[in-house]
């Protein structure tokens, strides 16, 4: 499993390479999570990635795309080669997600604090057309800063979506700014179940992707590492949105070979 | 029957018609629909008063293929939701229905909390959003009709306010209800209450608009051709509209005229028309200022 991490890893920090551009520590931060659940949890249909009856994954924290694109490239939703276009004028493949234009993309985020709403409405709908499938949304634990996740987490609870599961990046890279706490208990009060985990330990991501509730949906507080994997790069608040040179980006493909 | 009546009418009648829509109401007009929510349990939502989420919400219902209609007071719905309705319907390209109540100053006693004459400036930022202005039940009803299911993200901005007769009104096209030599009138939704006796009597022609966006340029611009002057008549802020009216008359040479609100808090109470008679949005002043157009 690490072999395929460190493979994205490495096709990231190139498409972030060329391009001049991303947010590699976001995108290294959520990589396990995103991987766990596309190839172990999520029933998706990479030909027809629209389909309603299936399941769906929003990233709301949307700067963290080529983690994404990363995980739909190795998904077969479009090849792997176009990850090297990331951010050029005529790219599908931006610095935020665009619905419109990437395959396997269900909204187009990058404005923290819409996509998860986005995904409540769609576990709404599901409830609403009797479809049995899951919504799976990702947030950052700054993006928690925004009123809508709270907005969002009332609607959860209140009308029962069991089919909704709010993952958060819990990598604390805002805590600088202002400090969201116990996640854990600040879910449970707005009603729902919640899971502490591991953001990088593919066994328990596994066991609370899978995880279903009685009556409540679910948030998985997943305690991660900002930029994991790449020690210059971990929890260094410079590589938040920067790219390597080409010397750095040498070292950091060998550390991950 | 009122707006705010024939907008429970209309959309009950859509909720049974058509099992894609979905109605999210920010706790406003709840009675109103005490029976929808009895008949159409599943589809009708008084969701609260969260109107950011609200809106994004309703996004991923239409991603889902339904058809949402979120409803509240119209400076909560557009100007504290106006990222969410630019975001996840304009940019995402989905299709909803967004209906307020208040207008500019229905909500007069209230305060400037609850004034919107911003709104549909505000909305002719965001490339596709159809902005709708009814001057009646009957044409709410109608546009509504019309737009509700188009795939695009419409605004229709109901009022207190609405003019004694109903036109035949379709979405995009302006109605021509007076010719006229000496100059053009364009009134906006309810204002045309105003404007048609305003202009009586006077060789001027009138304009009623009902759609802000998309703008109907052409009417516009043959009517300004015969006159090369024009009175803006809006019930928003005054020269809202400005940009499509210069837009539609490009290479053109015309003297334009603006009624409407002005920029600046209102900060007194009262009655909507107190308010009407202390900016100028009345007959008197409009036809005082339209003989001084043709005259000048």
């Amino acid at each position: 499993m690490t072999k395929i991490i460190n493979k994205i890893k490495q096709q990231i920090l190139n498409a972030a390479h060329s391009a001049g551009e991303g947010h590699i520590p976001s995108a290294f931060s959520i990589l396990d999570l995103v991987w766990v659940l596309y190839d172990r949890v999520l029933k998706f249909d990479a030909n027809f990635p629209h389909k309603l009856n299936l399941d769906h994954f929003v990233l709301s924290k949307g700067h963290a795309s080529l983690a994404l694109y990363g995980v739909l490239a190795e998904k077969s939703f479009f090849p792997k080669e176009k990850l090297n276009t990331f951010c050029q004028y005529d790219s599908f493949l931006g610095g935020h997600p665009d619905r419109n234009k990437v395959p396997g993309v269900v909204a187009s985020t990058g404005s923290l604090g819409h996509g998860f709403p986005i995904a409540l409405g769609i576990a709404l709908a599901s409830k609403i057309q009797s479809i049995d499938n899951r919504i799976f949304c990702l947030v950052g634990d700054g993006e928690c800063n925004e009123g809508t996740i709270w907005e969002t987490a009332l609607l959860g609870s209140h009308h029962k979506l069991t089919n909704l599961c709010c993952i958060v990046d819990y990598n604390h890279s805002t805590d600088r700014a202002l400090e969201v706490g116990d996640l854990a208990q600040k879910f449970i009060a707005f009603g729902w179940d919640s899971l502490v985990i591991n953001g990088h330990d593919h066994e328990e991501i596994y066991h609370a992707l899978s995880y279903k509730s009685d009556g409540r949906p679910v948030a998985i507080i997943a305690k991660t590492i900002k930029g994991a994997g790449i020690k210059d790069i971990e929890n260094t608040p410079a590589w938040h949105h920067r790219p390597p040179n080409t010397d750095e980006l040498a070292a950091f493909i060998k550390e991950l070979a | 029957m009122s707006m705010r009546k024939q907008f429970v009418t209309t959309v009950e009648k859509k909720l049974r018609l058509d099992e894609k829509v979905v109605l999210l109401l920010g706790d406003i007009g709840v009675f109103g629909f005490n029976k929808a929510f009895t008949d159409f349990a599943n589809r009708v939502y008084n969701i609260g008063i969260l109107e950011p989420a609200t809106v994004s919400l309703a996004s991923g219902l239409a991603q889902s293929g339904l058809i949402p209609v979120v409803h509240t007071i119209a400076p909560f719905l557009i100007e504290r939701s106006f990222e969410q309705i630019k975001i996840d319907f304009g940019y995402q390209k989905l299709g909803g229905n967004f209906v307020s109540v208040g207008a500019s100053y229905d909500y007069a006693s209230l305060g400037c909390t609850h004034h919107c004459p911003g709104d549909v400036g505000l909305l002719q930022n965001i490339p596709g959003v159809e902005i709708i202005v009814p001057g009646t039940a009957s044409e709410f009803n109608s546009l509504f009709s019309q737009a509700y299911d188009d795939g695009l993200p419409t605004y229709y901005r109901l009022s207190e306010r609405e003019n004694d007769n109903a036109q035949n009104v379709v979405i995009g096209q302006a109605n021509v209800l007076k010719t006229g030599s000496l100059a053009t009138v364009v009134a906006f939704g309810p204002t045309l209450n105003y404007v048609m006796p305003a202009a009586e009597g006077l060789d001027v022609g009138v304009l009623y608009y009902t759609t802000v966006s998309p703008f109907d340029e052409k009417t516009l611009r043959e009517n300004v051709a015969k006159t090369g002057k024009i009175m803006l008549v809006e019930p928003f802020y005054s020269g809202t509209t400005a940009y499509q009216v210069m837009k539609a008359l490009e290479g053109m040479s015309a003297r334009i005229e603006f009624i409407g609100v002005p920029k600046e808090f209102l900060t007194h109470y009262g009655q909507a028309a107190e308010h009407d008679d202390a900016i100028g949005l009345t007959v008197n002043n409009i036809r005082e200022k339209l003989e001084a157009l043709i005259h000048d």
